[in-house]
């Protein structure tokens, strides 16, 4: 058994976070694990790309295009620019909340459609699952707790290796305590979510 | 953050964790940086445990003094490391090459942190040249895993050797993630004593000449250590031989089928015997490995002195490429040399246009102000920024679009003086603060001694921002049981005796553009400090004031002058009206500023 995900958004998002819950699920469930992180520079607002490996023999930190087996899209224009990183098979969870690149906010470049990126994705996989994690976390409680609910979400994906328990278990461990109860409700509303979806 | 101090156990650690856990085993009781992507990770875990591990830590003014304070250690029999990125080693390669002819009595590890395809640099150098030039042993390890384990081994050779070992990690082991078991703390002390020893440790030419001898004898010795040592080991078998090291090896492993793999760890002196019993009797022989050919070119020699006449093939085949890191679909160029599955298929590229989304100066970042007051200043002037190695490097973007040279680390305020003497436009150096102190004072004192015109303007953010807000000379230290006060730039520059001196706050624009006026109609050397604490460091100091700020439309006259001038991601254009995004705004005031017509109010 082998597994890649690839987690994209920006960067604020929490998708460092969401690797390295993911990352130590796995470690606990007794897989090798290789991943790789975007630190430094690129973090100053831009692009975030994570990748996770894990399996009885992941080594490599890195993947092919079009290798993963799951993409958490953060964000909808950062999952349309990482869209090669999925094949047909390759599910797909995308937050439809988006984030404002600098020159978009200040009114000099155009954001597009969040409809018609859905359909584009749509147009070249049947295994798209979209997600308003931001407003599912607000009705848990607070936006921030918006990748809690993806983590919730992957945990339903349709052959998911890893158990929802051990996810919490991991979420748990990796939140401030005293935003444990807000983490493990937006953790539930994102499964429920998922568990809803044909996926 | 893991529990680097763990007493055992295993947890999933960062390679610069992994690293920094593999000093506290080796018993490496001295450490010194200046910080760098990728390597800044080590030192940030090291501020907050050192003192607790036994280790001194400091961050130093440059890397070449990083470098020299670590050498002094290791030559008084302590363990040391001095760690630093790609480009750092430029800088500390002075020291270098001579103290290869000294040597060290402690162990000594200079960790280059490369970064193929240029993540957070500059340029794409490969410093395992470095150990060829220096004739010093050099380790690459290829996982977080073995980064740990190399580092003791690592230290040993360097002590059987008596010589500093070059640890060459790159980005993605640094910035890779993986399980690591914890091994036991080693125990070592952190006081040493200098034994003195003129001829080695004082190279003048005589003692030198002796000394460059030595180090000869001692790179045959280091051949043979490489020959036997575990970390380059074979596994598989197969007709066809890889010859790997790094993180390549990671890729060969988990792609490549029915091959015979050669994996190196001990990269200088390569085990010329080793790899000539490996060639002998194989078909044929790839080299895997990022940038330049420095396996690949030695493979070939030792091939031609053993009369191997086996087909090499690599970058001087033009089957795999020198520029940029390898990946999965790099090594997917190597199917028609060797089995390995198909590769998926990825979905095709969504043709819709997509807002780019470059690294950009933060909301209320101060640097937006004194660009904005800088080019308010200057006016139609013809004008040549420089600039450097730091957040404000960001300036490059619109609307500021302040950086027309960049070179290295201080490297913009010796250009300015360049632009000052070979041509008739006004030459300005932006440097931040830490910067400053690393390399920007020699060519601000050799601006004054040869009357360059120019001005430098000093962004003095209070920390060391970019690599993740390390202390610098103009904070203070306050981490590791030492206390020392903040070195007061304005004191340094007055010091030098320059022509023209502010300090001046860039969240008032205006007032800062007028201050840049006089500093640009100087006929001599200006310098300007911009001085503001970085948000992110405030919010991390828990010292951040957030004041609301909102427009009033009524009185907006819709000429976006701050959106043209300030250009902050927290000012969102919806329609024809500006807004304030209040969860970004912190309530700088630098847009209220520039407002012509008042509309823009922060409540106190």
């Amino acid at each position: 058994m082998r597994y890649t995900i690839q987690i994209v958004g920006v960067g604020g998002q929490g998708v460092l976070l969401a690797s390295m819950v993911l990352g130590s699920a796995a470690m606990k469930a007794g897989y090798k694990v290789a991943m790789s992180e975007v630190h430094g520079m690129a973090q100053r607002g831009g692009s975030v790309l994570c990748t996770l490996r894990f399996g009885e023999e992941a080594v490599s930190p890195l993947e092919y295009s079009g290798g993963a087996d799951l993409l958490m899209g953060f964000e909808p224009v950062e999952t349309c620019r990482n869209i090669s990183l999925a094949n047909r098979d390759t599910r797909i969870l995308m937050n439809l909340d988006p984030v404002y690149p600098s020159m978009v906010a200040a009114g000099f470049e155009e954001y597009p459609d969040v409809d018609e990126m859905v359909s584009a994705v749509r147009g070249r996989t049947e295994n798209l699952v979209t997600i308003d994690a931001t407003s599912i976390a607000v009705e848990a409680g607070k936006a921030v707790a918006a990748n809690a609910v993806m983590i919730g979400a992957v945990a339903a994906a349709k052959g998911f290796p890893l158990s929802k328990d051990l996810l919490k278990e991991m979420l748990a461990e990796n939140v401030p305590p005293k935003f444990t109860d807000l983490n493990m409700k937006a953790f539930d509303m994102g499964y429920d979510y998922m568990s809803k979806q044909r996926n | 953050m893991a529990d680097i101090l763990s007493n055992g156990g295993r947890d999933l650690l960062l390679g610069n964790e992994a690293i920094t856990r593999g000093l506290i085993e080796a018993g490496v009781r001295f450490a010194s940086t200046y910080p760098g992507t990728p390597s800044s990770e080590i030192g940030n875990n090291l501020e907050k445990i050192s003192q607790e591990a036994g280790m001194y830590f400091e961050f130093s003014v440059n890397e070449k003094v990083a470098f020299e304070t670590a050498a002094a250690a290791a030559s008084s029999g302590v363990r040391s490391i001095v760690f630093m990125k790609h480009v750092g080693l430029n800088v500390a390669a002075d020291p270098m090459m001579t103290l290869a002819y000294s040597g060290v009595r402690g162990a000594m590890l200079i960790l280059t942190a490369d970064d193929p395809s240029l993540h957070s640099s500059q340029n794409e150098q490969d410093n395992r040249i470095y150990s060829k030039l220096a004739l010093l042993p050099m380790m690459e390890p290829s996982t977080p895993a073995e980064a740990k384990d190399m580092v003791a081994e690592a230290c040993r050779i360097s002590e059987e050797l008596e010589l500093p070992l070059i640890f060459r990690t790159t980005t993605r082991v640094n910035h890779a993630r993986g399980i690591v078991e914890f091994g036991e703390p080693a125990e070592a002390s952190a006081k040493g004593h200098f034994e003195k020893d003129t001829a080695r440790f004082v190279n003048i030419p005589a003692f030198a000449k002796r000394n460059r001898l030595k180090l000869l004898d001692l790179n045959r010795k280091a051949t043979e250590l490489s020959e036997i040592s575990p970390l380059n080991f074979i596994e598989g078998e197969g007709d066809t031989g890889i010859i790997t090291s790094g993180v390549s090896y990671t890729y060969v492993k988990e792609l490549i089928k029915d091959v015979q793999v050669l994996k190196l760890g001990f990269t200088n002196p390569l085990p010329e015997r080793k790899i000539a019993d490996f060639i002998r009797g194989k078909s044929r022989i790839i080299i895997v490995e990022e940038l330049e050919p420095f396996l690949e070119d030695q493979v070939l020699r030792i091939c031609a002195q053993n009369e191997l006449s086996v087909p090499v093939f690599g970058k001087r085949t033009g089957h795999l490429p020198m520029e940029w890191e390898y990946s999965p679909d790099v090594i997917a160029r190597l199917k028609d040399l060797v089995r390995m599955d198909a590769p998926p298929v990825p979905l095709r590229p969504v043709e819709m246009k997509l807002p780019g989304r470059p690294p950009t100066l933060c909301a209320g970042c101060p640097h937006r102000g004194i660009f904005a007051a800088t080019k308010k200043a200057m006016g139609k002037r013809d004008a040549v920024y420089c600039s450097d190695i730091g957040c404000y490097t960001l300036g490059v973007q619109p609307p500021f679009a302040m950086a027309d040279f960049i070179i290295c680390m201080g490297g913009g305020v010796g250009a300015a003086g360049g632009f000052a003497q070979a041509t008739d436009q006004k030459p300005v150096a932006f440097i931040g603060d830490s910067t400053f102190f690393h390399s920007g004072i020699p060519p601000l004192i050799s601006a004054k001694f040869n009357d360059h015109k120019l001005v430098m303007v000093i962004v003095d953010n209070r920390t060391t921002a970019m690599t993740g807000h390390q202390p610098n000379p103009g904070t203070g230290r306050d981490f590791g049981g030492i206390t020392t006060e903040a070195l007061d730039i304005e004191a340094v520059v007055r010091g030098i005796g320059v022509d023209f001196l502010a300090t001046v706050n860039p969240y008032d624009v205006k007032a800062a553009s007028k201050v840049m006026k006089e500093a640009i109609d100087t006929d001599g050397v200006a310098v300007v400090i911009s001085k503001m604490a970085c948000p992110l460091e405030l919010k991390k100091q828990r010292a951040l004031v957030i004041r609301e700020t909102h427009v009033d439309q009524s009185r907006c006259i819709k000429c976006y002058t701050c959106l043209k001038t300030i250009a902050c991601p927290a000012l969102v254009k919806k329609g024809d009206e500006v807004h304030v995004d209040a969860v970004q705004c912190i309530g700088c005031g630098m847009c209220a500023n520039v407002c012509p017509k008042d509309a823009i109010e922060v409540r106190q």
